[in-house]
């Protein structure tokens, strides 16, 4: 187990720099010239434009580019942005913002989503499962910018249920729920009918059956037995989920006035800033590249038959 | 049985989290009180709050070409000069005369009794060394260029190639504390009316010796200063600013403080204005243009604005730029029936246009462009058949899809269709704005396309030597006439304002013979203010008078 660990975490360096490299290239064949692009609609000042073009040695080849930024980034240096602002304190604000949205989402995608799925799997084809069913299709055909602009105005706005908007650069905890619940939903929603399916399955499963005729408690069947294997599925896709939670939310973030990483990319990706854009999407490959490992180490856990050597 | 514990341990994780949410609410709500989140009702007493985004650079005079940077030096300094919140008109603010007798050499006497936020007096040397370091290039300052290459000297210290072989504009020179004389590289009639632009503000000596802190936390002269104790520039949060108890301008705030609060959408700030959380916003969003009016009922706001809604066209394009072509473009322009447009889209707030340069502007006339901006059906099908008719058979008039511009492309097709023919003008939709600036700046379109102005000073030559000159950094549409030329070369070199004016309209007479674009409307602002202030307004710039606001 340690030595598998060991020859995991060995695996991500050549994947890291694999991938900071990938998005270097993609982020510097954008096109265009960022410089004369912060002039907006005006015409840009040629001198303005020739002299910090030299200073972040934009007219030098890629590959010389990516040498300057990557031995930056292993001195622990992120870079810094046009504006002269270090990246690594836009990282320090954003990312901590993001965890907390993610971590509200989760735990909500986790609990209802799990607690929906397995309900309506123990009760297949009754009201409950029927109703469950209809409820997250509805939640997965409807955009997220709908729902969101809904819940706000009327969770938020009229009924004053939730706190409509962030304030910006550090919501709070309570700011961040409603966001957190539209964020969830969606996922909620595959977590719950992925639950249902593996559950309905896994009823008819020979050692759920042994279990019950060995005269356990239902509760103790359900728990114990069939959820366990049941989740196999789920915790796959809750482990790659995170990171779209994280990176992804970026209309989320927007309606709800929270400044996270999705927005963070977007907006250095508008200005070609590689070094925002590698930095933050390098932290995001780190955290996707944890998540699996840790994705793979739970087979083990809840299927003993998984062993990792 | 190793199993079953990790099992518990994974559904405590997930119980674990809820709890810290739980905790989090009650525990940050308090926080909250403190401000950053909720409007007037956080801060300090006689404080307001306004919607604003992060300034992109530190906070130099000539360092920001963006409503986020532009703000806070507004509200930080003052020049020479100062706008009239209603007019837009230049009003002296420290200046006590700006003198010239031939628009090239001024002679600028700064009044007495004006200090800087800590307590340094403002001299002609603060004006000096600020525009002096603002125009070197090596200072990286991104708004220098269209404003400091009027000043002799400027291609010393701003050197298309190389370094820099002067620091100093030999046009700038002290006299005495309180004078200092300006020489500029040519006459220009519209240079007094642009010193009260934020570029041309002075700096203390505190800022020479370290520009990159002082941006951070700039100490300027204007009717507020830095409120460190609440925050300062806290970085994509927010900036506070209070009032300058020892201001020598005449536009004192009302207010004790405002703080610029950094939304990310105007969607955002709008729910937040509506919500009352936040006081004052600029600008109305597209998804709420429809509504605002009566989700915010007396707080809604409109103010007439510098700026104008244009159709351009692209007469680098064979087929538009042939000989004769302008009486097409003159009959589509009586085909537009504006003012029922305006009255249907903008609920009548916007005003048909009669004029390239807004009301307000100097030399504003209502009836220079005559029968061109009139509705008239029967002369714009004559015109367009006179001329021809509509290159390629059909006109498109191309916009961004992600603005508030589809509808109205839209109208003004219909008006056409009526009027020429059906099937004769049609919208060409972009999907995002900077597809089509791209398409159009390189002179790449082969239709019509939507196109705004917004002035920063009130002079004809803002909105028009800057967009129809041959050659001008704005002229899209490569509008190219001798005669226009000559006329406004002459009126921005006149040596004095009246002069100047009357070339102008000489100059926008040619324009109605050419008609190089289509003039149709002047926009207003749309902004919006919380139950918690009033008296909210906003300049013919589209800024709020942040001076005037007051603190219920």
């Amino acid at each position: 187990m340690g030595r598998y660990v060991v020859r995991r975490l060995l695996q991500m360096i050549p994947v890291f720099i694999g991938t900071t490299f990938l998005i270097y290239y993609m982020v510097y064949q954008l096109g265009g010239d960022p410089i004369s692009a912060m002039f907006g609609d005006k015409g840009a000042d040629p001198v303005f434009v020739r002299l910090k073009r030299e200073e972040f040695h934009l007219n030098d080849p890629l590959i010389v580019q990516y040498w300057y930024y990557i031995t930056d980034l292993l001195q622990g240096n992120f870079g810094t942005s046009f504006n002269g602002r270090p990246v690594a304190e836009e990282l320090k604000r954003a990312f901590p913002v993001s965890i907390r949205l993610a971590m509200i989402a989760f735990a909500i995608e986790v609990v209802i989503g799990v607690g929906l799925g397995l309900l309506s799997g123990l009760r297949r084809g009754k009201l409950a499962d029927t109703m469950v069913l209809a409820g997250t299709l509805v939640v997965i055909s409807i955009p997220v910018f709908v729902l969101g602009t809904v819940a706000q105005f009327w969770l938020g706005s009229e009924w004053g249920i939730f706190e409509a908007t962030a304030s910006v650069g550090d919501p709070t905890w309570s700011q961040l729920v409603l966001p957190g619940l539209v964020l969830g939903s969606l996922s909620l929603a595959f977590v719950a009918r992925l639950t249902r399916t593996s559950v309905a399955e896994n009823m008819r499963a020979d050692y759920v059956r042994t279990a019950t005729a060995k005269g356990l408690p239902r509760r103790r069947v359900v728990t114990r037995h069939l959820l366990r294997n049941s989740l196999i599925p789920v915790v796959t896709f809750l482990g790659a989920d995170l990171g779209a939670l994280m990176a992804g939310a970026i209309v989320t973030e927007g309606i709800f006035n929270v400044d996270g990483v999705g927005r963070l990319i977007y907006l250095a990706v508008t200005k070609h800033e590689s070094s925002t854009v590698v930095g933050a999407v390098a932290a995001l490959v780190m955290i996707y590249l944890v998540m699996n490992l840790i994705v793979d180490l739970l087979y083990a856990v809840l299927d003993p038959r998984i062993r990792y050597a | 049985m190793r199993g079953t514990t990790r099992v518990k341990w994974v559904v405590g994780v997930a119980v674990l989290g809820l709890a810290a949410t739980a905790c989090g609410s009650s525990s940050d709500d308090k926080k909250d009180d403190k401000g950053g989140g909720g409007g007037s009702n956080g801060l300090p007493a006689g404080y307001f709050s306004a919607y604003s985004t992060e300034p992109q650079n530190p906070l130099q005079p000539a360092n920001s070409n963006e409503t986020g940077g532009f703000y806070p030096l507004q509200l930080m300094f003052r020049g020479l000069y100062t706008y009239d919140s209603k007019t837009g008109q230049p009003v002296p603010a420290m200046a006590e005369s700006v003198e010239s007798t031939d628009s090239i050499n001024y002679t600028v006497k700064i009044k007495s009794g004006w200090t800087f936020h800590n307590g340094e007096p403002v001299t002609a040397k603060s004006y000096v060394d600020a525009w002096n370091w603002g125009a070197l290039s090596t200072n990286k300052q991104i708004n220098a260029s269209p404003w400091f290459e009027k000043i002799e000297g400027y291609d010393a210290v701003h050197p298309k190639e190389g370094a820099p072989t002067s620091k100093e504009l030999t046009g700038l020179k002290v006299v005495d504390d309180k004078t200092f004389t300006i020489k500029l590289v040519q006459a220009y009639s519209s240079f007094k009316a642009s010193l009260g632009y934020v570029v041309y503000s002075p700096l203390p000596q505190e800022f020479f010796k370290d520009p990159a802190k002082y941006g951070e936390a700039p100490i300027g002269n204007g009717p507020f200063q830095l409120d460190s104790a609440n925050g300062g520039w806290n970085h994509k949060k927010s900036l506070t600013v209070k009032k300058f108890d020892k201001y020598a301008g005449d536009d004192k705030p009302k207010s004790n403080g405002v703080q610029l609060q950094f939304y990310t959408s105007y969607d955002a700030g709008y729910t937040a204005l509506r919500d009352n959380k936040l006081d004052v916003i600029d600008q109305i969003p597209t998804s709420a243009i429809g509504s605002f009016k009566k989700d915010l009922g007396e707080r809604a706001i409109e103010a007439p604005q510098f700026s104008i809604q244009k159709i351009g066209f692209p007469l680098y394009d064979a087929g538009w730029g042939a000989p004769g072509k302008e009486k097409v473009r003159a009959g589509l322009s009586m085909a537009i029936d504006r003012a029922s447009i305006v009255k249907a889209i903008y609920k009548g707030a916007e005003q048909p246009a009669t004029d390239w340069l807004a009301p307000n502007i100097p030399g504003y006339s209502k009836d220079i462009t005559g029968e061109l901006t009139k509705y008239d059906p029967v002369k714009a099908k004559q015109l367009v058949k006179d001329g021809g008719g509509i290159p390629g058979g059909k006109l498109t008039i191309a916009t961004n899809a992600d603005g508030p511009h589809k509808e109205w492309v839209t109208a003004v097709c219909n008006s056409i269709n009526e009027v020429i023919g059906q099937g004769s003008c049609e919208p060409k939709l972009y999907p995002e704005f900077g597809v089509a600036r791209k398409d159009i700046s390189g002179k790449k379109m082969t239709g019509a396309y939507r196109t705004g102005w917004r002035g920063d000073y009130p002079f004809p030559d803002n909105f028009l030597a800057d967009v129809y000159q041959t050659g001008a950094a704005s002229n899209d549409s490569g509008y190219s006439s001798p005669v226009f030329d000559d006329l406004a070369k002459r009126a921005s070199a006149a040596s004095d304002q009246t002069q100047a004016i009357q070339l102008w309209q000489d100059a926008e007479k040619q324009m109605v013979k050419d008609v190089p674009s289509i003039p149709l409307w002047y926009y207003v602002t749309k902004g919006g203010s919380s139950t918690k202030v009033s008296n909210v307004q906003f300049d013919p710039y589209g800024n709020p008078v942040w001076t005037e606001v007051t603190v219920k």
